[in-house]
């Protein structure tokens, strides 16, 4: 916890969902200033608005797409001169259903582009300014999805299986800095991307999601799930042999 | 964004609707939503769902959602005005202003009721007969309208559009922001006087003398009693203090499943009533209650809608004017105590001026509002007293009502051709509609 104080900024990438809304309130409660980076400029003015009404910490809006490497790179050289610790919340995902995706080839490219491609290359550009300033901290929030492929979600899935890759690898050179990489696999939260997808149980909330993330952060937790208990859900999942697992339709 | 069917149920647990349900957690959310329905989709906004009959469902609708839209998007400290996205509860407003100095202007007998919802129903607080409706205090009002326009209407831009939101049960549009300005006030109690009150006369008596010297008065009614202790109730008129270190977290109890229809009769309630009356010594006494204790009782037990059983309730209330409110009061009472509704929430409180909005329900007068098990006599009962407050020159609470007919309605709010008419303006095809607009004909008379 003592090493999480000292960290001034946090930037959320992709602070215009629920669960970034609810990081920034999260950071602002422990002090902290929030940098809110994401596609909806309007929006994210409006949660900077929330965040400077409600809390004495400073919120500035950035423009980002996970697609658009030059919003990266400005990014990037905002955060240049930085001096201390930094937060690096990464949430942004995109989850088209998979049905659609077998009929689109283009929207699984996309899929894979958001949320491999496009978390790897802010990553990767953060990455040298993270390891100037050691003691910061980067949480990112993947999914269970990545644990094993399945009919419903593979595309989504495989991307979020190379991100958690491409974070082990990236939690081992920024351990080398001081700094430090969570991952957090998501099981069911209650946001704009579940709302309305039939067979979710044991939905938690975005708030709680948040807190979670903020607070292991901060422990300094390599991988975790939230909630919990999807760590055994995905443990009998994983243990299912491969020959089984093909006929089943989850 | 994608959708979610549902059913949305109204509070008292009696009207339900089947609904197509969207949550928009940003702006263009909310304005996509709207625009991408089909022409004959029927849009309304909903928000905790807090109200008693078919105000915020329309059947095979498509239900807009505000819970996600909970921001706070400035405060200006030195003129005191807040701005708060509609999905903000009056819960969450408090804990914001109280921690620097002010207080909501009005709040509502639950703290878990949204902005917008208030807005809507123009609701009034314990503080009515000072500081009037929720609308008063409102300085501006974002909307999208049915177009997918977004439109700021204050007292002097769009001022028919204004007047005909607040109060306007969700029919103008969807509301985006609010502006409010606070009651520049530190406090997180109150001092309160309870007396124990034998009749109606000296309960009236009572409210008339507290109206004005009060900031808060409310009165609680044993709706069972009959004969000479017709009315006999609990009075509190009540001023907000400052206590320092003065905290009041308590856990809420729950109800946790919809309890059995036999639960509140008649015996149970009568029952209830009588410990609750005998709580106040004879002569009365003074103490000191939390802020949110003192105005959000029923917040205390969650669900609570569900002790009255499968088939819900009603809620009635009403408005009388001063010069009918005693006899009106008075037959209400003894038609309610002849039926004898299992009803343990009556509550009796004076009115000051009439509310800013075109279909506002509160005027100077006397509010009656009781809950009436929705089985037996019970639908009978409530158009009986609808029907009463005809009348005797009142009106019935939209918010709370399930069984006004469209002929009565029309009757009780004597701006509905101006409010027509601003909704024939801003949304001539009527996209935004609620069951409670099909069965009063608010739009088509």
């Amino acid at each position: 916890m003592t090493t999480g104080k000292a960290i001034k900024t946090w930037v959320i990438l992709g602070a215009s969902s629920s669960i970034g809304r609810a990081f920034a309130r999260a950071a602002a409660t422990a002090g902290a200033n929030v940098l809110l980076a994401g596609r909806d400029n309007e929006d994210l003015e409006r949660i900077a608005g929330d965040i400077s009404t409600q809390f004495s910490v400073s919120a500035n809006c950035v423009s980002f797409d996970a697609l658009d490497v030059r919003t990266h790179e400005i990014l990037r050289d905002s955060l240049a001169f930085s001096d201390g610790p930094i937060g690096v919340f990464l949430l942004f995902g995109f989850m088209p259903d998979q049905i659609e995706i077998d009929v689109d080839h283009k929207l699984g490219r996309q899929t894979i582009d958001v949320n491999y491609t496009g978390a790897v290359s802010i990553l990767s550009h953060l990455a040298p300014v993270l390891e100037k300033n050691p003691g910061s901290r980067v949480v990112v929030l993947t999914s269970v999805s990545g644990d094993r492929g399945r009919l419903k979600n593979y595309v989504y899935g495989s991307a979020k299986a190379g991100l958690n890759v491409y974070l082990q690898g990236l939690r081992a050179r920024l351990w080398r800095t001081g700094s430090h990489v969570a991952t957090v696999k998501a099981g069911f939260i209650d946001t704009d991307m579940t709302f309305g997808v039939p067979g979710l149980f044991l939905v938690a909330t975005p708030t709680a999601c948040a807190e979670a993330c903020l607070s292991l952060a901060y422990k300094g937790r390599e991988v975790a799930y939230f909630p919990w208990f999807w760590r055994y859900i995905m443990l009998i999942i994983r243990t299912i042999p491969e020959c089984i697992f093909k006929k089943m339709s989850i | 964004m994608k959708p979610k069917e549902l059913t949305i149920t109204s509070w008292g647990q009696s009207q339900s609707a089947e609904m197509t349900a969207f949550r928009p957690e940003r702006l263009s959310a909310v304005i996509n939503a709207i625009r991408e329905q089909s022409e004959d989709t029927r849009i309304i906004a909903c928000g905790a769902g807090r109200n008693y009959g078919d105000l915020g469902m329309r059947q095979k609708g498509c239900a807009i959602l505000s819970s996600r839209m909970d921001r706070f998007l400035s405060f200006d400290e030195r003129c005191g005005v807040v701005a708060v996205e509609p999905g903000i509860t009056f819960a969450e407003l408090y804990a914001f202003t109280s921690n620097r100095g002010f207080l909501p202007p009005v709040v509502p007998g639950t703290g878990l009721v949204t902005l917008g919802g208030g807005v809507a129903s123009d609701i009034h607080g314990k503080n009515h007969d000072s500081q009037g409706c929720l609308g008063e205090h409102i300085e501006w009002l974002d909307l999208i309208l049915a177009s997918g326009e977004p439109v700021r209407a204050t007292r002097t831009e769009h001022p028919e559009l204004f007047s005909a939101t607040i109060g306007g049960c969700g029919l103008t549009g969807v509301i985006s922001a609010i502006g409010l300005k606070l009651q520049k006030l530190r406090a997180n109690a109150v001092r309160a006087r309870e007396w124990r009150v034998k009749d109606l006369d000296q309960f009236l008596d009572l409210m008339q003398e507290h109206r004005k010297s009060s900031a808060y008065t409310v009165g609680w009614v044993d709706a069972l009693q009959g004969g000479r202790m017709l009315g006999r109730g609990i009075f509190q008129a009540a001023v907000p203090v400052f206590v320092d270190g003065y905290r009041t977290r308590r856990t809420p109890f729950n109800i946790p499943f919809t309890c059995p229809d036999i639960t509140l009769n008649p015996y149970s309630v009568r029952a209830f009533n009588a410990i609750y009356y005998r709580r106040v010594p004879i002569n009365g006494r003074e103490r000191t209650l939390g802020y949110e204790a003192f105005h959000h009782p029923l917040d205390k037990v969650l669900n609570w809608n569900r002790l009255y059983g499968e088939k819900g309730f009603f809620q009635f209330q009403c408005v009388l004017p001063d010069e009918s409110a005693r006899t009106g009061i008075r037959q209400m009472l003894e038609r309610i105590s002849n039926a004898r509704a299992a009803s343990f929430l009556g509550v009796l409180k004076t009115f000051g001026k009439e509310g800013l909005g075109d279909l506002s329900f509160p005027r100077s007068g006397v509010t009656l509002s009781l809950d009436i098990p929705a089985r037996d006599e019970g639908c009978e009962l409530v158009k009986c007293l609808d029907a009463m407050t005809l009348d005797h020159g009142g009106r019935v609470y939209l918010a709370k009502d399930a069984t006004l007919t469209p002929e009565r309605f029309a009757l009780m709010y004597p701006k509905l051709d101006k409010f027509r008419e601003t909704l024939s303006r801003y949304d001539p095809t009527g996209v935004f509609d609620s069951d409670l607009a099909q069965r009063l004909k608010i739009r088509t008379g």
